[in-house]
Parts: structure tokens; sequence; C-alpha cells
């Protein structure tokens, strides 16, 4: 168990590295001109001063001599200020959106955060359940009707089906309105009496006993959780039923049932927590996943969090932004990627004797 | 004594042995290979699949019949209706530049107007033309995309495989590190660094789908080549001295490639749904180009009204829709013929 931990933790500073100098590498695709917005907020109108800066920055500099730079930032020897350095938290300045990227990462990652954490609960349960049941009752109604759910499940682009459910929902039926609050409800949770104690809205609005804006919250909420539970349901759907009929095929289940013992404990307390083995990896990647791939559905619903800021600079071809996004998901994701592993090997005892 | 020889009459034999007849195909492509396509050739499901895959095929191949271009120098350009923003509906009538009438159309309406089929999006782009060329720009950037993608995929995993130890420790992390980032963030962000150096057209989304596209492949072949590079014929060619690139390219590639070959040819409708979602995010073609993600985007201007304007985003939204479920019927299949636990259950 602690070589596998060790194994493990000592691939994430390959990883690290790896990743950085991924994203530096596509940096270099920039001018130095324009790479200098990695350390300040504008570029100087004078030529004179673009080359002062290129000098300072070391923009001109041999590679390796520029990603140091990029990692610990540049120190101003009189002032003492340090400005850019990734280890530091600094991504630079957003032209585009004219303000720090680390400050755009801090301003729209709740938003994101707040919706994966609505999103999950539905995604997980609902998935697994079906999954069970089709997995039962194999053949049968329910396991069809699964099989081609998850069939137009996994055929629908996430951005179809966004705009379809937008359709039907707010075009037609305006029920559910794109975005992320009302105008009122904004106003509310821009006031000075609107505590933000988690900084995700609808944790605040229900910490302020504001019920209303909670409610007007989920209202937005409401197509872009159905839309990512949709396009997940149909995977939780699979391996939850795959992995359950392999499960109940064991001799055990076979044992539990000849001992006498009621369907109902057979399958949910001698089967399941077996068949959930793959589902607790998978549930770990969806979580990775929604937190860093929400980009189509967070754009199709104007909702305003770290996807659909990163798509809106892509278009906007703001590269030290974009790649500031980059970094920050590579991050998180290298993160959780650990957190999974280390959880699995608790769980299967089969992937730390391998 | 008599029972124990053999008699040169093997008639008994025969009714206690199944014989089975093997066929062309089958000795063509080996046992195993044979088993994969027989699988896919046998439920409704799949073969579903294949009709609607070679449903799009013949609109791809038959697009100027379909919709004649403008300018047949220039096809992929849809016509633009003028450049008013308001869509228009189906069987609208064409106004400015106009493309000559398609045969099929006075037959079966019995005039000579040729009219919006499909409707008009923003911008006065036509839907119809828009979609079946698009079916042109799916499968010349599928295949680009999954032929180069494939080709990087065999290369690095098979070197990796053969060599093993170090090697193949260092490109298997070099694997990782490429798929840390979400592949649509991380196709998006290369896409946007180099449009600005080439300029906008299918190029620098197909070179971002082929960068972040490859480490599937190598995975999977490495796994196949690993098994069969303890085979024993593999042996015998080292023995008798065979150079390390001929045992390589010669026995096992060869022996290995077909599963991975199968996969790769089923992942045009993912290739297709991510080269979609870039354009959608407006990161890709330029305006006007005939592309099915672009078509939809247009629909992002008029979300509020789109009760009135459905069709801007209904008919290109079930052309992907079903161009997507082609592949993934005849995929789903595929699973479950190279799962290794559904073996002997056919």
């Amino acid at each position: 168990m602690t070589t596998y931990i060790i194994r493990r933790l000592l691939l994430v500073p390959v990883l690290l590295f790896g990743v950085t100098v991924l994203i530096f590498g596509m940096l270099q695709f920039l001018s130095p001109v324009e790479r200098s917005a990695l350390y300040i907020r504008d570029i100087p109108k004078n030529p004179h001063a673009v080359e002062g800066v290129i000098k300072q920055y070391g923009l001109d500099k041999p590679l390796y001599v520029q990603y140091w730079k990029w990692m610990v930032g540049v120190v101003n020897p009189t002032t003492g200020e340090r400005r850019g350095g990734i280890i530091f938290g600094d991504f630079g300045y957003s032209r585009v959106a004219s303000q720090p990227v680390a400050e755009l990462i801090r301003n729209r990652f709740p938003n994101t955060l707040d919706l994966t954490i609505w999103a999950l609960a539905p995604v997980i349960l609902v998935g697994i359940w079906l999954g069970v049941q089709a997995a039962v009752h194999q053949n049968g109604f329910i396991d069809q009707a699964a099989r081609i759910f998850s069939i137009i499940g996994t055929s629908f682009p996430t951005f179809v089906f966004g705009l379809l459910v937008l359709m039907i929902f707010y075009a037609n039926l305006r029920w559910f309105p794109p975005g992320r609050l009302s105008d009122w409800a904004s106003q509310v949770a821009h006031s000075d009496s609107f505590h933000h104690y988690t900084t995700l809205l609808t944790f605040d609005a229900l910490l302020n006993g504001r019920f209303d804006v909670f409610l007007d919250a989920m209202r937005h909420m409401l197509l872009p959780i159905l839309t990512l539970s949709y396009i997940s349901w149909a995977t939780f759907v699979r391996v939850t039923r795959s992995s359950m009929l392999e499960t109940l095929r064991q001799e055990y289940v076979t044992t539990a049932r000849a001992k006498g013992l009621p369907e109902r404990v057979v399958i949910h307390k001698h089967a399941q927590p077996n068949a959930m083995l793959p589902v607790v990896t998978l549930a770990g990647f969806q979580v990775i996943g929604l937190l860093g791939g929400v980009v189509i559905t967070e754009t199709v619903f104007v909702y305003p969090g770290i996807g659909s800021a990163a798509a809106q600079a892509a278009q906007q071809l703001d590269v030290v932004t974009v790649l500031g996004f980059a970094l920050f998901n590579g991050l998180i994701l290298i993160v959780s990627n650990l957190v999974v592993d280390v959880m699995y090997a608790f769980i299967d005892p089969r992937v730390r004797l391998a | 004594m008599a029972q124990t020889v053999p008699s040169s009459d093997n008639a008994l034999l025969r009714e206690t042995t199944a014989m089975r007849e093997i066929g062309w195909l089958e000795r063509f492509l080996g046992p195993d290979n044979y088993r994969i396509v027989k699988g896919l050739l046998k439920t409704p499901a799949s073969i579903l699949g294949f009709i609607l895959i070679g449903l799009f095929i013949f609109i791809a191949l038959a697009a100027p019949l379909i919709a004649p271009p403008l300018n047949p120098n220039d096809p992929y350009k849809i016509p633009r209706d003028g450049f008013s923003p308001n869509p228009r509906p189906m069987g609208a009538e064409w106004n400015h530049n106009q493309p000559p009438l398609p045969f099929w159309w006075k037959p079966i309406m019995k005039t000579d107007e040729w009219v919006h089929i499909l409707g008009v999006s923003t911008g006065q782009y036509d839907i119809f033309y828009g979609i079946i060329w698009g079916t042109r720009t799916a499968f010349k950037t599928g295949f680009i995309v999954v032929v180069a993608t494939f080709l990087i995929g065999v290369i690095v995993g098979s070197v990796s495989a053969y060599y093993g130890g170090v090697v193949d420790n260092i490109i298997m992390r070099i694997v990782d590190i490429f798929l840390t980032l979400p592949f649509i963030l991380a196709a998006l962000i290369l896409a946007a660094v180099i449009t600005p150096k080439i300029g906008k057209s299918v190029i620098p989304a197909v070179i971002a789908l082929i960068t972040f596209g490859w480490m599937g492949y190598s995975r999977v072949i490495r796994g196949d080549i690993l098994s069969i590079k303890e085979r024993d014929y593999i042996m015998a060619a080292r023995v008798i001295g065979v150079k390390d690139s001929r045992i390589l390219f010669r026995h096992i590639i060869p022996n290995a490639i077909f599963p991975t070959l199968v996969l790769a040819s089923l992942a045009i409708g993912d290739v297709v749904l991510s080269f979609a979602a870039l354009s959608f995010l407006g990161i890709g073609t330029e305006l006007g180009y005939a592309d099915w993600g672009q078509v939809l985007s247009f629909a992002r201007n008029w979300i509020t009204s789109l009760n009135t304007y459905w069709y801007i985003i209904v008919w290109p939204g079930i052309t992907l829709v079903l161009f997507v479920m082609g592949w993934n019927l005849v995929g789903d299949a595929l699973r479950d013929v190279l799962d290794p636990r559904m073996r002997g259950k056919t």
C-alpha cells in the first residue's frame, strides 16, 4: 500500500513538469511582445520602451531561462516588486478582460464548482440506480430502455442537446432562462448585506436565508444540470450495468441465494458493493471531467464559469488567458487524479498488490 | 485391436466432431479478426449504424448533384442570400446569389424556382447547402485526423512496447502528460494559439485534434504488442538473427494492428463531433464555410427566439446526431465483440 502511494506520488512532479512544459511550448507560438502579457498589463506605445520590457523580463533569452522566469517571476531590483511567476499564482494579464488572469479564475471558478456539485448528485444516484436495475432485469424492459437511452445519450453532442433544451424550456415555455441570476437577484447578491461565506452562490443564498435568491439561481442552473447529467448518465448506466452483470455471475452470489437470503439483500448487500469498484473510478473521472470539461455547456447556457471564460478567451485569441486556464485546469486534474487513484487503492486490494 | 487403428473411412469422425466451412474472408483475416467482423455484421443495431454511415457517404459523394455550388472552384462557401441577420423559414425564396438548380428538383416539385429548403440562418446562409457540403467537410476532417492520429499512435505505441524498460516508461509518462488536460479544452487552446499564425481555416482545428488525439491508440496497440511479443514465432525470428525493425514491422505490427485499426475507423464519429464543437465555440473555419458546427453556431445569437426560428438548430442538429449515432451503433457492437469477458458467448 505504502509503496503504491509513494510510486503514485512520485509521478506528480513528472506530470507537473510535463504539463508546464507543454503549456510553455504553446506560449512560444507568441511573439516576445505578446508574451509580455505574462508580466505587465499593457504593451508600451513607445518602441524603445517595448525593447526595454523584452530585456527586463528576458523574453528574448534562451528557452530554459524563459521557463525559469515564467515559473518564479521577475523581481524588480529597485522596488523589490515581483511580477509573473506561476508558482506564486500569478498567471499574467488578460488584455481582453483587462484584469489579471488569476483574478478572472478566482471570480469564475466558484460558479463552475457550484454547477458541478449540483450536477453530480443526479448523475451518480440515478445513473447507479438505473444501471443496477438494468442488470438485475437483464434484457427486460428497463434494460432495453436504458440501452436505447444510453446510445441516444452518447450520440447527442452537448451543444445540440443544450440548444434543443433551451429551445423547448426557454424559447417556447419561458420556464428556465440562461445565464446566472435574474437582475433583481443579482442586485441582492451584490449588495452589502449579502455575505459571501463560501463564494458558492447557492450555498451563500441559503446561509443568508435568501431562499428566493437560491430558487432563482437554481432556476438558471437547472438546464445546464440537465444537460451535464443526461450526457454522463449514459456512461454511468453502461458501466454500472456491465459491472453488476459480471458480479451477479460470481459464485458467492449463488451461495448467498442458496442460503435462502431474500433477493433484495443478495443484490444490494452482496453484489452491489463489489460491482461499484469500476463505478467509483468512473465517478472520480466524472467529477474531474465536469470540472474541466464544462466548456461547451457553460458556453451554450451563457453561464459565467471558467469553461465559458476559457472559450471566450480562445475565441478572442487571448492566448495568455487561455493558457492560464489550461494551467489551472491541469493542476486541478493532476491533484484530483491522484486522489482518485489513492482512493481506489484503498477500496480495491487488487490494485495495491499488483 | 481393430478399434484403435483409424479406418480409412472417417465418416464416424465427421459425425462426432463439428466440421466448419472456412470461407475466403476468414482465411484472409484470420480467426480472431474474422470473429470481430462477423460480430459487427450480426446485431441489428450495428447494421442500422452501417446504413446511416452509408447514407452519409452517399451524401458526401453526391454533394455537387444534391446541392450544386454557386462557384464550382469554391464549393465549401455557403451561398448567402443577402446580409440580413434575421433567419427566414423553410421554403423561403432565393433573392440573390442563387446557385444552379439541382437536377432532382424539377421532376419532384414541378417548378423551376429553387427555394431555401431548410430555411436560412443568421446572415442569410442557406442551411440545406451547409448541411450537404458540411458532410464532405466532416468526412474530410474526420479522415485526416483519424489517419494521422492512428499513425502517430501506432508508431509511438509499438516503439514503446517493443523496446520496453526505460523507453517504455518515458513514452508512457509523455502519454500521461498529454492525457492530463481535458481533450476539448486542450484542442481549443492549441487551435487558438496557432490560428493567428496560419489564419482561419480547417487546419488549426485539425492540427489540434491530431496533437491531442493519438494517445488512446498508442495505449491499445502497446497492450496488444506486449502479448504478441512473447509468442514463439517472434522468438524464432530473433534466434535466426532478424533485425529489430524487421521483426517489429513485418512480424509484430501486422499481427497486432487489427483491433486498433477498427477502433480508429470508428473514431470518425467522435472526431467529427469534436471538430463541430470547436467550430461551434468559434475556433476553426472561416465564416461561411460549410461545416455543421458553424451552421449550429449561427443559432447562438437567437437563443431567445428559437421558438420562431427552431429550424436553425433542429435540422443541423439532427444531421450531426444521426451521423454520430451511426458510428456509435457500430462502435457499441464492436465493444461487445472486443470485450474478452464476452468471448465465447456469441
